[in-house]
């Protein structure tokens, strides 16, 4: 083995055969985010020999806070194309896979079965629970981490015959019972710390060593750095799946092309002329809108289209993001032709910018 | 008895753990089971009842409904989180 990966092929628990089967392994890691991002450096760097990438979102500002591996200069651009061109500088063996889409219900199977282990680095709880019923289906192995504010949940699922995630969660929480992870906000190092375990534990999946994270659950607290492992087993119920749901709906955050409210804002004071729709009732607008926005409520959509006829770009904003995702979803399939953005948040966000 | 909070449910009761009276002093029923210290921190709570999937760890360990509880237990309410 080259001496490039001297350093860890002389550990006695790791090896030449460690350094192999990492560089036969295809993983796929699903978001090029604050998790997606540390649990690809690292893997990439120790030796995966193909590495999928997923991701449809550009670089933003407010993504610099916790996503490292752009830079101020990487604004605007694709997430894929940013990610790809600095994961190949940093190791050129790798096969890189570009898969510039978002995962569907319509698209999963036909990706995932090509790899051998999947890396959950979403954002959002519909294509979490698509992951976890797709892995099931294919019989793949994934590691989960998710985020909230100072904490920071792994586990790898389906391994072995290991519990999945439905065992922990059967049922997925409505987007009103959970925070939109926009709006929730997270310490910057938190996705860091919990990616980067989960590059670890994908080692440990593809190499065998150790002891996997499997049946039990890490919360990492990084206020008080305690972290706690909760045991769990498998429930053979939720091993049964042969198909995926016909729908994952009410998806939340990330799969409507979304701009947050502090972009938004500088669109609105710069001199561009921009179409807003605010899809709130009539009195809601009375009593408070944007000066460039017009009002077409949701229930009825079917006035937009004198004010969107010429447009490319059309920024759609509610009260606090909700409707505004809804009316996407109706407005999208009608106009092909057009660029439909969320303003996350809605006017409650805009509000805490100009007050 | 102490609750370790995470996720949303840390939000909800706005402090990382809650004590739950153990002693009858109180007058008020003690939750014996997994269950009655939902339906307790709920009554209190009303926001956690909105949750739909909510594991209850007892001891380290995912607990059902009916599993029982003692005040020398160490528990943790883990809603799902969803952030990335």
């Amino acid at each position: 083995m080259e001496s490039r990966y001297i350093r860890q092929t002389q550990l006695k628990d790791f090896g030449p055969e460690g350094q192999q089967k990492l560089a036969g392994s295809k993983v796929l890691v699903v978001g090029l985010g604050g998790l997606g991002l540390p649990a690809l450096q690292y893997l990439n760097a120790m030796g995966v020999g193909t590495l999928g990438l997923m991701d449809q979102d550009t670089v933003e500002l407010h993504n610099l806070q916790r996503q490292t591996l752009y830079t101020e200069n990487d604004l605007g651009r694709s997430k894929l194309e940013v990610t790809h061109e600095k994961l190949s500088a940093q190791n050129s063996d790798t096969q890189f896979i570009l898969h510039d889409t978002f995962l569907t219900k319509d698209n999963a199977l036909e990706i995932i079965k090509t790899y051998d282990l999947v890396v959950d680095a979403t954002d959002n709880f519909p294509t979490r629970y698509l992951i976890n019923d797709a892995c099931v289906i294919l019989e793949k192995p994934f590691v989960y981490g998710a985020l909230h504010s100072f904490e920071g949940h792994v586990s790898v699922f389906n391994y072995n015959n290991g519990p999945t995630y439905r065992c922990l969660y059967p049922n997925m929480p409505s987007p009103e019972e959970v925070p939109n992870c926009n709006e929730n906000g997270v310490l910057g190092v938190i996705p860091g710390i919990i990616g980067t375990l989960q590059a670890l534990e994908a080692v440990k999946v593809l190499t065998g060593i150790g002891e996997v994270l499997s049946g039990k659950l890490l919360l990492f607290d990084g206020l008080t750095q305690q972290s706690i492992k909760i045991g769990f087993k498998a429930n053979p119920e939720n091993k049964k799946i042969k198909k995926l749901q016909e729908q994952y709906e009410p998806l939340d955050c990330g799969l409507v092309p979304s701009i947050a409210a502090e972009d938004f804002q500088i669109l609105l004071d710069s001199q561009q002329s921009i179409i807003v729709l605010d899809v709130r009732t009539p009195e809601e607008f009375s009593d408070q809108h944007l000066n460039k926005s017009v009002n077409t409520p949701l229930d009825h959509l079917e006035s937009a289209s004198e004010h969107i006829v010429g447009a490319e770009e059309v920024y759609v904003i509610c009260q606090s993001g909700k409707r505004s995702e809804q009316a996407i979803r109706q407005l999208d399939p009608i106009y092909p032709n057009k660029r439909f953005y969320n303003v996350l948040g809605g006017m409650n966000k805009m509000k805490t910018l100009c007050p | 008895m102490t609750i370790l909070l995470f996720g949303i449910t840390k939000d909800i009761v706005g402090s990382p753990t809650l004590s739950v009276p153990t002693s009858s002093v109180t007058g008020k029923q003690i939750p014996k089971t997994v269950r009655e210290l939902k339906q307790f921190l709920g009554n209190n709570y009303p926001e956690l009842n909105k949750l739909s999937s909510l594991a209850v760890a007892v001891n380290h360990n995912y607990a059902d409904d009916d599993d029982a509880i003692n005040s020398y237990d160490e528990i943790a309410l883990i809603p799902p989180v969803s952030g990335g």
